[in-house]
């Protein structure tokens, strides 16, 4: 693969993460990450949408007039999401009723309108596919790893297997607000020191 | 007594930010200054409590099952609601919009205020998960209008307190990665921690 897609494409997994660079997308990173399941069903879900409106944006971006630009972004994703949340109904009923309004928030899941207007509109579709396919994975990397250390922590589970010893205690908080907060906090601090960015 | 209820539950209880992790990307950008937080949380309180009654009778007139029964009988079996989204994102929009205009016409002053955040609040995602929480609970009109008030009013507050703990974390010495974004995302799970101990509230 050419270098600079192969850059689009992996980016965003570390060094340009959505969620902890970019701080976009933070909300549904908690909220559906109690199981890994469901995140990863969830990343699934927006990664398709975010590439292909990213795809579809970047095909209309000359036709686009720029004081309307935000309500076609929003026609545009909220159609993919509606498509999506369809088709996670008809095939993976028990999930979708988990996920509950979390689907349907994918539309106004800053990653989407932020790549809309960051890249789409300025690049061809094949680049903004790629870089929407990118954003996703990113995203996703995130949500299986918290969703994983709290699952494991809450339930000493993986993915409903079994990984802990049946003496070990299960321990509520991580699988309430505050755990996913201060998990999500740390996991930031340890990327950080990692790649050894500083803010401010 | 029961719309006192369903208020507390959803300022302090079911906190919609920290409960819920709707509206994390607008807190944490926007949280840095109290006057900002301030003005966003204002306007958050004010377009909440119009969306979410005026998405209620979209849902309950238009979109629902059976809800275009009084148009023609013969309707009643129909069910719109996969067009929830869609509609809804449309009219919050267009209620932001006109919010914007009435305020624009008659109100300069709060209007200048609240600036940049009015637009800001389409893709709010506590405005949006709002509507679709009223959907899920199938509150009535009055009770859509109580939980538009006390979910934004929710906010807000959280946000607001946001703001005031990072002014004074601001002379604290953090750990270089975990500035900003991780101190933050620490904080607000503290601050969600405090806010569980008014679960149990019951009026």
């Amino acid at each position: 693969m050419a270098s600079a897609a192969k850059k689009l494409l992996m980016d965003p997994f570390s060094d340009n993460n959505p969620i902890t660079v970019q701080v976009l997308g933070v909300c549904s990173a908690l909220a559906v990450t109690v199981k890994v399941e469901t995140a990863i069903v969830m990343a699934l879900a927006l990664t398709s949408v975010v590439a292909l409106s990213n795809f579809v944006i970047s095909l209309l971006r000359n036709m686009i007039p720029s004081g309307i630009r935000m309500i076609v972004e929003m026609a545009v994703v909220a159609t993919l999401v509606i498509i999506a949340d369809q088709l996670l109904r008809a095939f993976l009923f028990d999930i979708s009723k988990q996920l509950s309004v979390f689907v349907g928030l994918i539309i106004t899941n800053c990653i989407v309108m932020g790549r809309a207007e960051a890249f789409a509109l300025q690049n061809p579709p094949k680049e903004s596919f790629l870089d929407g396919i990118g954003n996703g994975v990113g995203y996703g990397i995130v949500l299986v790893t918290v969703a994983s250390i709290r699952e494991i922590l809450g339930f000493g589970k993986w993915l409903s297997f079994k990984v802990l010893p049946d003496s070990y205690m299960g321990n509520g908080l991580a699988l309430l607000a505050p755990g996913a907060f201060i998990i999500l906090g740390l996991l930031i601090w340890a990327q950080r020191t990692v790649t050894k960015k500083v803010e401010e | 007594m029961e719309y006192l209820n369903l208020a507390i539950k959803s300022i302090f209880v079911e906190n919609i930010l920290l409960a819920y992790f709707l509206g994390m990307c607008s807190f944490l950008a926007c949280s840095k200054k109290v006057d900002t937080a301030f003005g966003l949380g204002f306007a958050v309180i004010f377009v909440q409590t119009i969306t979410i009654p005026a998405n209620w009778a979209i849902r309950h007139f238009l979109l629902g099952p059976g809800a275009l029964h009084w148009l023609n009988p013969s309707l009643s079996t129909l069910d719109l609601s996969f067009l929830n989204f869609i509609c809804f994102i449309a009219t919050i929009a267009s209620m932001v919009q006109l919010v914007e205009m009435i305020l624009d016409k008659f109100f300069p002053k709060l209007y200048h205020a609240l600036g940049i955040f009015l637009p800001l609040i389409t893709v709010n995602c506590a405005i949006l998960g709002g509507s679709l929480f009223m959907v899920e609970r199938e509150y009535g009109f009055l009770q859509s209008t109580v939980f538009g008030v006390s979910s934004g009013a929710g906010w807000a507050l959280a946000i607001c307190s946001m703001a005031a703990i990072r002014k004074k974390l601001r002379y604290s010495h953090i750990p270089n990665g975990l500035k900003g974004l991780g101190i933050t995302m620490i904080v607000t799970g503290l601050m969600a921690m405090a806010f569980m101990c008014f679960s149990g509230i019951n009026l």
